[in-house]
């Protein structure tokens, strides 16, 4: 084996391959950088280039893709609070807080540090997992997987922060939305509303994007001045370090655990971050999560690089994608003529080697990439936040529609993005929706699969009472008062607001759970079953909660509002709301390539100040900018009603 | 050498060639330089549909006249319908929109799905690509082959992991119905693989997998012991029969199959409705298609074109990885296999939906 494991090393050693290595890198690099693209926009991206390539180049261009890109979207996590993909949303929760007190280079460099030494264990795991996935993958039945969704859900326990009413009502909130779209026991299409978009199921990054990025961004355009509140990064990279080296069992644990759960197809790879942010909840002492505990940017970082290399586990050993990337990954090695399965670690254990390789130095590469780019970077954190809040918006959208390229993309984005921004403002945790939505179609999915295998009988399994086992273990751990300090920050105990607003914002999820209920009353019993308990036990949680709100003393854990203490200078709540509507719906009427070059020149202008030439000289970098990726991946924009009713050359059809 | 010599290279090649096209046609072939063709993929990046067209991309641009760039367009969903309901309603008959389709574009069409918006009938195909099957099932079962189907119709506990009621393994449901099976099939399967895992992990004791998916990952378990195959779908030839696969030789196809086991050769509502989504699932899965009023010599461009890729030594060396070792056909076995795959009664039509309501308690829509 290390004979073999040699080998391809030396095969990978040539100029030419790890020149497209380094491409791949690049490229990865330049995606993970920007806001809410990650790693399947990369790969959707080089595809078209891949024909004809070298099986072994092409490969590392692909796993160094990848691989750097689940470390470079640290950056806007920890800079601006925004997801830098779908796959690090846990990390602003701590990264952003130490950002905003100054400590941004340690948090880089915890970050940094934390995310290739995951990478280098998920390389290690998948060369185990050549002699071991086949067993253990076979190991994890439709049962074991239905424990594994619970487990996810019970970390809701210690991401609810204050109330835990509000974070099991989120939950709720979430798994409504995951339940949107074609029922898995039965095909019916349930919330669709007659609408294919919405028989699809909705796309979770434009949920992620919706619920921490636009909330943020909005914050941020609102405050205006800077992002970091002083000048300069801090001096923190030694400290970094120096916080890798004294939290390195928390590292190799969340790494492991990355790389395991990324490993099991079928369970939703975003879930992971958030199952490991809430083991170091529960585990780690004396915590100040969720107020910028380093803890909490080492364990999430290590563990979705380490999650990519388990996620190759699944994908080249059986053939079966583990997450959206997965897929493109997959397609890619087909038109190679790369078969996957079993010859991966038999004829082709050459390809497989070479792959852990790319993974590893790839990781290495990036890690140093994004070391030396930092300074630059984080210089972005220095300029006013006017000038950057319309490219903001504009990555967003991009991110968002990116997924089915249509209006209804920015539609949801605006919507869901309305509900985060006043879920941010009432106190109502995000974290825990997000894993409802993650765990909605897996839970359902799987638990009527087991039942139809194995009948009730399939809680007796071994393997599912030892999950059961660590969900009670890790339970316990929670209850002992390690919980999310608050998962919004500054959550002082004098914003408790005012009644009204709050009370009027929970009719919002009572609505939900009655809608979801009541749709799911024309459905057949298999795929009324599910929502209808969910809504059910809701609706118990939720119109309680809705009457303290309305009629309860004011105070306690219950009432928060972040606008009790506003700065009056900042102008109103709801002003910078206006700029995103504007931009959707003026996309509805001229189409988003239009709509954005609008908004571009009057936010620059009248809502940041630029003189014109500025204002012309930034909208057309946008606009350039925008138009080349769009070139790239042969993407038209959304339309609006002007492309209905005229036909106009791309890009503006 | 520059551009422009090389397109009056190819040009003047082309008409020293004579290659039988109609006057009116020469004059478009030669505009196909400089032109950017698109090809509509109703599915995502890195699907199997995808993948597909990929493949082709680079060989089309090499072999269509004047060597036009190609790109692909992605518009994705409702499982393909999306993207064909824009094909039908947006596109010119110009010849420089195509679009790629596939069985889960062709079902929803077949069974009246009320959100298809549109025709295949509106539309003239290009190119059809065959796929097959295979079907196999767990050794304990001791079924060997088409002798023991009693034993299979008396097993117990047999089930099925499907993506779903009006998905490919429509297909499967529908032989096992023939069959007399009393198979209890499981939704929710995303994708072939996890009915695959199913399999393996012994939860269901019967699955199939399209033949690049079986040869790579199913026949090693046939080797070990651990899986045995009854039948594979077959392909269809030249005039229409369905005739065994020639991946899989040795394999009876599925009507052979029942013949052997029952002695009479298939027939009924059930046979024309499984023959039926047989072809538009698999032994035609996948279409080029332009609108039908294209002109004739611009769709003969990319006939020939196709016919030329076909020819290909490079085409012949990678197409196994992506198509298999089947044989995509152009002209008349391509209408043939179109109008196997598109055209329904309305009698099947309505014994589909009334089976998938029987069945499954499904209704389309």
């Amino acid at each position: 084996m290390l004979d073999a494991l040699l080998m391809a090393l030396t095969a990978l050693a040539s100029p030419e391959r790890l020149g497209y290595m380094a491409l791949g890198v690049l490229i990865g690099y330049a995606i993970g950088v920007l806001p809410a693209l990650g790693g399947l926009a990369g790969l959707s991206l080089v595809m078209p280039f891949i024909y004809g390539l070298d099986q072994v180049s092409a490969l590392a261009m692909l796993v160094g893709l990848v691989a750097v890109a689940a470390t470079a979207d640290t950056f806007s996590s920890i800079l601006m609070g925004i997801p830098g993909s779908s796959a690090s949303q846990a990390t602003i929760l701590d990264g952003f807080p130490m950002a905003r007190r100054g400590e941004a280079a340690r948090a880089l460099s915890a970050s940094f540090i934390a995310s290739m030494i995951g990478g280098l264990v998920g390389a290690v795991i998948l060369t185990g997992a050549v002699l071991i996935a086949r067993p253990l993958i076979l190991a994890l039945g439709t049962a074991e997987l239905f424990m594994l969704a619970l487990l996810g859900l019970s970390m809701v326990g210690v991401l609810a922060g204050k109330s835990f009413a509000k974070g099991l009502i989120a939950c709720g909130m979430g798994l409504a939305l995951g339940m949107v779209g074609t029922a898995p026991a039965t095909a019916e299409y349930r919330l669709d509303f007659g609408l294919i978009y919405l028989s699809d199921g909705l796309p979770l990054p434009v949920l992620v994007l919706a619920i921490f990025a636009l909330p943020e961004i909005i914050d941020l355009a609102r405050g205006g001045g800077t992002i970091s509140r002083s000048a300069d990064l801090g001096r923190g990279w030694i400290l970094g370090l120096q916080d890798i080296m004294r939290h390195w069992w928390l590292l190799l644990r969340s790494s492991s655990i990355g790389s395991v759960l990324g490993a099991i197809p079928g369970l939703g790879g975003s879930v992971t971050d958030w199952i490991v942010y809430g083991h170091a909840i529960q585990t780690e002492k004396n915590g100040q999560f969720g107020k910028g505990d380093v803890r909490g940017v080492i364990a999430v970082e290590a563990s979705n690089n380490a999650r990519e290399g388990g996620a190759l586990v699944p994908t080249l050993f059986f053939g079966i994608p583990s997450s959206g990337s997965m897929a493109v990954f997959l397609g890619g090695m087909t038109l190679l003529g790369i078969e996957a399965g079993p010859a991966m670690v038999g004829s082709r254990l050459d390809l497989t080697y070479a792959i852990i390789w790319s993974l590893a130095i790839a990781n290495v590469m990036g890690t140093l990439l994004c070391f030396a780019t930092s300074p630059l970077i984080a210089r972005l954190t220095t300029v006013r936040f006017g000038l950057l809040a319309p490219f903001m918006m504009m990555v967003v959208c991009f991110g968002a529609f990116n997924n089915n390229r249509e209006l209804a993309d920015l539609l949801l984005l605006l919507g869901v993005g309305l509900l985060g921004l006043l879920m941010r403002r009432f106190g109502w945790p995000r974290p825990p929706f997000v894993v409802g939505f993650v765990l909605a179609l897996p839970m359902e999915t799987y638990l009527y699969q087991a039942v139809q295998f194995y009948g009730w009988d399939f809680l007796t399994r071994p393997g599912v009472m030892i999950i059961a086992a660590l969900i009670v273990v890790f339970a316990w751990l929670g209850i002992r008062k390690r919980r999310l300090a608050d998962t919004e920050e500054d959550g002082g105990s004098t914003d408790t607001g005012q009644r009204q607003p709050q009370a009027i914002f929970a009719v919002i999820p009572v609505a939900i759970f009655a809608a979801v209920f009541i749709d799911a009353m024309r459905h057949s019993f298999l795929g009324a079953v599910f929502p209808m308990m969910i809504a059910g036990a809701m609706l118990l949680i939720s119109v309680p909660v809705l009457l303290r709100l309305n009629f309860g003393r004011v105070g306690g854990s219950l009432f928060h509002d972040a606008e009790a203490n506003a700065k009056p200078e900042d102008g109103s709540f709801w002003a910078h709301l206006g700029w995103v509507i504007g931009l959707v719906g003026l996309s509805a009427l001229v189409g988003f390539l239009l709509a954005n070059t609008i908004f571009f020149l009057s936010f620059l202008r009248y809502a940041a100040g630029c003189t014109w030439r500025m204002t012309l000289f930034l909208t057309s970098i946008a606009t350039i900018g925008l138009i080349m990726v769009a070139k790239l991946l042969t993407l038209d924009f959304p339309q609006g009603l002007l492309q209905y009713f005229f036909e106009l050359p791309w890009p503006l059809r | 050498m520059t551009k422009a010599a090389n397109f009056s290279l190819t040009r003047r090649a082309l008409g020293g060639l004579g290659l039988g096209l109609a006057a009116t046609g020469t004059a478009r072939a030669q505009d196909m330089a400089g032109k950017t063709i698109e090809w509509i993929i109703p599915f995502a990046v890195g699907g199997g549909s995808d993948v597909w067209a990929r493949f082709h991309l680079p060989l089309l641009q090499k072999h269509m006249p004047g060597n036009p760039t190609v790109v692909i367009r992605n518009v994705t969903g409702g499982g393909s319908i999306n993207g064909a309901n824009q094909f039908a309603q947006r596109t010119r008959p110009d010849g420089l929109t195509i679009m790629g389709t596939s069985g889960s574009t062709q079902f929803p069409y077949l069974m009246g799905d009320p959100r298809v918006r549109y025709d295949y009938r509106a539309w003239s195909v290009l190119m059809a690509s065959p796929t097959g099957g295979v079907l196999y099932v767990r050794p304990e079962l001791g079924v060997r082959g088409a002798a023991d189907l009693a034993k299979l119709q008396a097993a117990q506990g047999l089930k099925f992991g499907s993506q779903g009621p009006t998905s490919l393994d429509v297909v499967p449901a529908l032989a096992f119905e023939l069959m007399n099976l009393n198979v209890q099939i499981v939704f929710g399967m995303q994708g072939r693989g996890q009915g695959r895992l199913a399999f393996e992990r012994g939860e269901t004791p019967i699955d199939y997998q399209t033949s690049s998916a079986y040869t790579s990952q199913v026949l090693p378990l046939v080797r070990e012991g651990k899986a045995v195959p009854l039948f594979s779908y077959g392909i269809l030839n030249a005039v229409g029969d369905i005739v065994r696969d020639p991946n899989f030789p040795d394999l009876p196809t599925f009507p052979e199959f029942l013949k052997a086991a029952t002695g009479q050769d298939p027939s009924g509502p059930a046979w024309e409705a499984y023959r039926t989504l047989f072809v538009a699932g698999f032994a035609a899965q996948k279409f080029v298609v332009v609108p039908r009023e294209t002109p004739r010599a611009m769709q003969d461009l990319y006939r020939t074109a196709f016919t030329r890729i076909f020819a290909d030594p490079e085409y012949k060396e990678k197409r196994g990885t992506v198509i298999g070792e089947y044989d995509e056909v152009v002209g008349e076995a391509a209408e043939k296999a179109y109008a196997a795959g598109t055209v329904i009664s309305e009698t099947t039509r309505e014994w589909i939906k009334e089976w998938l309501l029987r069945r499954f308690n499904h209704r389309l829509g």
